[in-house]
């Protein structure tokens, strides 16, 4: 493939980045929203377009077991799933990361059941928050693309060895139709070259992975994954900043929008950002200092990246897309205070949880969630959370 | 075990806690686990070796007299030869006796 702009479902762009990406072996079981990432991947093997096995589980934890297999032998490994697709993968979802496998997951973010819903929120991903996986989020259909050769990079490097979820906002991502540019095979090639894997299962070579562990070694082993998430940072950096010397197109873990000499920003993750930075335009043209703080890196969070992002800042508008039940916020809204926690000068934190199971949120829901976040700021209103728009 | 599990640092491990070293399980001594023991009469053994098929930790081993034996460096102990045994020639004994 040429360089070339096209208009084109992100869904579709995504698979065709999984072929432009060489991968081996795609196991995967469709669910919505997920469905047209994996439908246009069996077409692109069953047409002979790209070399690859594609195993047609009969579940997803059968997916999740099928890419840990195929990672272990170094096979370049792709898989997508989505809510209850992921909650049933969940046993595997934690195994593959433990046994660091460098497995690159589309996770179509959507609610979890129940009620049984198929539309977007985040309540799929915050429930594996802590498998150790690499969590990255996406806000547009380019970034959709371009993050699947990050992902690879970054999963496959010796200095990582960790599987790498995308997550991308069910049907307001999974479905959007954007202009998106392709970059050509070469460019690919050159960024990302075949697996080298040391520990590979080969005859040759005999290892044993998933071995028991007595609680003498156990902890060590747990370390071992929390130093391995937490140095995986530097090669994250590393390749998106790689990306963009290629593409032009630069990666943060966390990014800002007018943020510099805002006095209070709202902070998103995932497709909310696009919305956020067009409330945000407006309301500086009304004289508001205001200004968009997005965390693209959800794990291994960005502690420093995020505190520099804020310094100087007096509020935080947080809005999150779960709820942590009977817990003190929202997910994302805990982790920033506890980032804040004891730092002088913190910003005050005021969170909401919107947009659960798809309930739109709008430019008008996003200018009310602003400027009422700003007034309890002011009020002292900073506990708990805000469940935006909840009738009763 | 280049060392013992128990001195082992995290930074020793292998990514992903691989092992590399081949066989090391024969180096965890599970015999201390044992309370109670299997003791075979020879006499009502048939050297039918289902005690050798079924023993968990395959330290079930036949002499050369054709008799079955458990290696008690690694027997935990759990019994399943004594209850599979077709004539009932093991009988699980107290290891505190």
């Amino acid at each position: 493939m040429a360089k070339v702009r096209k208009g084109i479902e992100v869904s579709i762009a995504m698979s065709e980045a999984v072929a432009q990406a060489n991968v081996d072996v795609i196991a995967a079981y469709p669910i919505t929203p997920q469905t047209h990432i994996v439908e246009h991947l069996s077409e692109i093997v069953a047409d002979g377009h790209l070399d690859a096995e594609y195993v047609p589980v009969e579940s997803e934890h059968s997916a999740m077991s099928v890419c840990c297999g195929s990672a272990a032998v170094g096979a370049r490994t792709f898989t997508s799933t989505s809510s209850q697709g992921l909650a049933l993968m969940s046993e595997i979802f934690t195994i593959a990361a433990a046994m660091r496998l460098p497995i690159v997951m589309a996770l179509a973010n959507r609610s979890l059941s129940s009620p049984l819903s198929i539309w977007n929120d985040h309540s799929d991903v915050m429930s594996v928050r802590d498998a150790g996986w690499i969590h990255v989020f996406v806000e547009s259909g380019q970034e959709s693309y371009d993050h699947v050769f990050t992902s690879f990079r970054i999963a496959e490097d010796p200095a990582v060895m960790l599987p790498v979820a995308i997550n991308l906002d069910g049907f307001i991502l999974t479905h959007m139709i954007e202009p998106i540019w392709f970059e050509d095979d070469e460019t690919i090639r050159k960024y990302l070259p075949d697996m080298k894997m040391k520990n590979a299962l080969h005859p040759d070579n005999p290892v044993s992975m998933g071995c028991f562990g007595m609680p003498e070694i156990y902890t060590e082993a747990q370390m071992s994954r929390q130093v391995g998430v937490v140095n995986s940072y530097d090669t994250i950096v590393k390749a998106w900043k790689e990306w963009g010397d290629l593409t032009g197109r630069y990666y943060h873990p966390v990014e800002t929008y007018k943020a510099d000499d805002a006095e209070y920003c709202i902070v998103t993750m995932g497709s909310y950002g696009e919305t956020a930075m067009e409330v945000v335009d407006a309301l500086r043209a009304e004289g508001e200092k205001v200004g968009v703080i997005k965390i693209r890196l959800w794990r291994p969070f960005p502690f420093e990246d995020f505190r520099k992002a804020v310094a100087g800042k007096k509020t935080l508008i947080v809005i999150d897309r779960a709820i942590s039940f009977g817990g003190p916020g929202g997910p994302v809204a805990s982790e920033l205070r506890s980032a804040l926690y004891g730092q002088a000068n913190a910003p005050k934190i005021v969170n909401y949880v919107a947009g659960l199971a798809g309930r739109d949120v709008a430019r008008a829901d996003f200018r009310n969630i602003i400027l009422e976040g700003k007034a309890k700021a002011a009020a002292g209103d900073v506990d708990g959370f805000t469940l935006y728009g909840v009738r009763g | 075990m280049a060392k013992p599990m128990d001195q082992i640092t995290w930074q020793e491990l292998e990514t992903g806690s691989v092992v590399t070293e081949i066989g090391n399980a024969r180096q965890y001594e599970t015999g201390s686990w044992r309370s109670e023991r299997p003791v075979v009469d020879a006499s009502g053994c048939i050297k039918c070796g289902v005690c050798w098929l079924f023993c968990p930790d395959s330290c079930v081993k036949q002499a050369a007299d054709g008799h079955f034996e458990a290696d008690l460096t690694y027997c935990k102990g759990c019994g399943i030869c004594a209850k599979e045994c077709p004539t009932g020639c093991i009988k699980m004994v107290s290891e505190e006796g």
